[in-house]
């Protein structure tokens, strides 16, 4: 897993609560076997009309959220699915850093596991940014996971939580399932004790 | 120390803990299915890393299989892809794979329980969100991302942060015609869709002693759509006579000393829980849903809310948006809504139970003209008891389609899908936008009450039912 860096980007906003994965990635492109690829059907209902065409009103097709890095949400993002194909499709649009009050815990989890850093933070700061973004055109954040702070150059700093086990795993770029391994005789130890009482 | 369900089924899986880390838990049970999977396996193929414990996996094709004849092939051929490597994929790592052919297969969810593979005080994972429902029986279980299965199938391990409990306390009789899908309905409404994140809820009380199986899997099922973890419900008599007989569970006695094990797992008296919250349902109406998340939801008897009624601004325009895709004007009396298409399916509701409840509200009645109705069993052996029973015969007379089983218009991955505009009663678990076909507008509810919307072609308060 790469490694995250410190982040700066544009911050794209959306400003609705209750996101859920069945939006982020409609399920007819859940179907396909690969990892990668997925960017391009991200929001895919509600950023395309049905005739296919741009939905104007849809608010990641403004102009100036192109190339953003940044996802600025409502609270409890990533509700509903399980389907990892959310963070996918989010990371291979662009986004590294989803901000909100709040997240699904299982899109929350799912977020780490590919190198992406979900941000929680209170209403009352994330309406800030909202308000932020709407005032500056191309408003940008950096994000420093190290000190777990948000700066956007123009006075502006807020701190940040995050478990320092995660913030150790995207550091560093941890492979889970190699960490796992290393603790083997752990795991024969705890299975051959089953296997004992039973 | 006394301890709650939770804390006795996750102290027995923890492999290996250091402070300030999530805890190595063990996984008993890995179930696995088509959809979030394929990149799990491709996973283990690139790092050259095996399946530790395929005998605890087991693997069957439910999201995308078409419920029409099982004979002709899969016309979608990206969904016939993605089954056939899940087959390919079963055979390389020697994992038990249903497959479409297969007496046994059915919705995952299903199909655990109704082979004795879901047992007490187990931990139990799938790539899917909804496996919440297992927690019926007493165990520990969840939903994961496809890294998370990945882990699963190289390890038979997870690494997990200790969730917080919560306990639900349910007091009062459920009158007539209402059931544990009303029940979960109202915990959500009253919650809200994130009133449990970051929680392991224990359903308690009464009512939910109460309940059969089959209606504690429906309340366990929609947990996740309260936002919890993990929904659970400590295991009783009730539980263990289910269990008893079924292919995977016990034998003779094996099983009686797997019940003396099972016997330990109930929450212990004073145990303290993170939260708790206490209800009373015995004048509970049946719910409908009536907006695009499963927290708006309404009595039967109630109207369709006016965006005045919502103080917060995030819920007001949220409520707004809501409206304005189910095409419904504030105020509307619910038994006013008119439907399209009346779906009686999904791991929440597709059980015999469910079937036969549905049945008893149709028998001798037909389907509202303009009225599409389906009924997709859980499973192909709820299926063929249904037939035994005779069930399928009163659905089929009354202008119902019976299929074959999947998990069909719940997600809509397969052909069955509504069209822009549709309106359905459904008695699957999610309402979102597009999630039974883009454009499509979902309306949650029992078993019952969509059987009988199906013969009005509207919604009816069931209380009022004569069956």
């Amino acid at each position: 897993m790469e490694p995250f860096a410190e982040q700066k980007g544009v911050v794209a906003a959306l400003d609705r609560v209750n996101v859920d994965t069945d939006q982020i990635i409609p399920k007819q492109f859940l179907k396909r076997i690969e990892r990668t690829g997925f960017g391009q059907f991200l929001f895919f209902d509600w950023k395309f009309l049905a005739d296919g065409s741009l939905n104007p009103d849809f608010e990641l097709n403004r102009e100036e959220f192109e190339g953003a890095t940044i996802l600025l949400a409502g609270a409890n993002f990533g509700c509903g699915s399980s389907r990892e194909h959310a963070p996918w499709s989010l990371l291979d649009y662009g986004f590294r850093v989803i901000i909100a009050p709040s997240f699904a815990d299982i899109f929350f989890n799912n977020c780490f596991k590919n190198g992406m850093l979900p941000i929680r933070l209170p209403q009352a700061e994330v309406d800030r940014l909202f308000e932020r973004v709407e005032g500056t055109r191309g408003y940008q954040l950096s994000i420093d996971l190290e000190r777990q702070t948000i700066t956007d150059g123009h006075g502006l700093i807020l701190r940040f939580e995050v478990e320092s086990f995660r913030r150790d795993a995207l550091l560093r770029g941890l492979d889970d399932i190699g960490l796992t391994l290393q603790q083997e005789d752990k795991i024969e130890a705890f299975e051959a004790r089953r296997r004992a009482a039973h | 120390m006394e301890k709650t369900l939770f804390e006795k089924i996750w102290d027995n899986h923890v492999v290996f803990e250091e402070p300030g880390k999530p805890a190595l838990l063990y996984i008993d049970c890995h179930l696995v299915h088509e959809v979030t999977s394929p990149q799990a396996f491709e996973g283990l193929r690139l790092s050259g890393r095996k399946v530790r414990r395929p005998e605890l996996t087991l693997a069957t094709v439910d999201h995308n299989v078409p419920t029409t004849d099982r004979s002709l092939p899969i016309v979608d051929p990206t969904s016939r892809l993605q089954v056939e490597t899940l087959a390919q994929n079963c055979a390389e790592f020697e994992i038990p794979f249903y497959d479409l052919q297969s007496p046994q297969q059915g919705i995952v969810h299903v199909i655990g329980p109704e082979l004795g593979v879901t047992q007490p005080g187990m931990t139990i994972v799938c790539g899917d969100s909804h496996t919440s429902t297992h927690g019926a029986f007493g165990s520990l279980a969840f939903g994961i991302g496809t890294s998370e299965v990945e882990h699963v199938l190289a390890t038979q391990c997870l690494q997990q942060v200790s969730p917080a409990t919560f306990r639900i306390e349910v007091d009062g009789s459920l009158s007539h015609g209402v059931t544990a899908k009303d029940l979960i309905l109202y915990i959500i409404r009253t919650i809200g869709t994130d009133g449990a994140t970051g929680s392991v809820v224990e359903y308690t009380g009464p009512t939910v002693r109460a309940l059969s199986m089959e209606e504690r899997m429906t309340v366990c099922n929609m947990s996740i759509e309260a936002g919890a973890r993990a929904g659970m419900i400590s295991p009783d008599e009730v539980t263990y006579s289910y269990v008893e007989g079924r292919p995977s569970a016990p034998k003779g006695q094996q099983f009686q000393e797997a019940v003396e094990r099972w016997r330990k797992l109930p929450t212990d008296a004073d145990a303290v829980f993170d939260r708790e919250l206490r209800l009373e349902v015995s004048e509970l109406p049946p719910q409908v849903s009536w907006g695009t998340s499963p927290g708006m939801v309404t009595d039967v008897d109630g109207n369709v809310p006016t965006l005045d009624s919502f103080a917060d601004e995030n819920a007001r325009r949220a409520a707004e948006r809501a409206l304005e895709y189910m095409g419904l004007e504030p105020g509307t009396a619910m038994q006013e809504v008119q439907l399209d298409l009346v779906f009686i399916g999904s791991c929440t509701n597709s059980r015999i139970e469910d079937l036969r409840n549905a049945a008893k509200v149709v028998r001798g009645r037909s389907v509202a003209s303009g009225v599409e109705a389906l009924v997709v069993p859980g499973s192909q052996q709820i299926k063929k008891q249904a037939e035994a029973e005779g069930l399928d015969e009163i659905f089929r007379r009354a202008g119902f389609e019976w299929r074959e089983a999947g998990c069909s218009m719940c997600l809509a991955m397969n052909p069955d899908t509504l069209s822009p505009g549709q309106r359905s009663a459904s008695t699957s678990n999610r309402n979102f936008e597009g999630r039974q076909g883009r454009g499509g507008r979902t309306h949650l509810v029992s078993p019952e009450m969509a059987a009988a919307a199906a013969i009005k072609g509207r919604f009816v308060d069931i209380r009022e039912w004569d069956y």
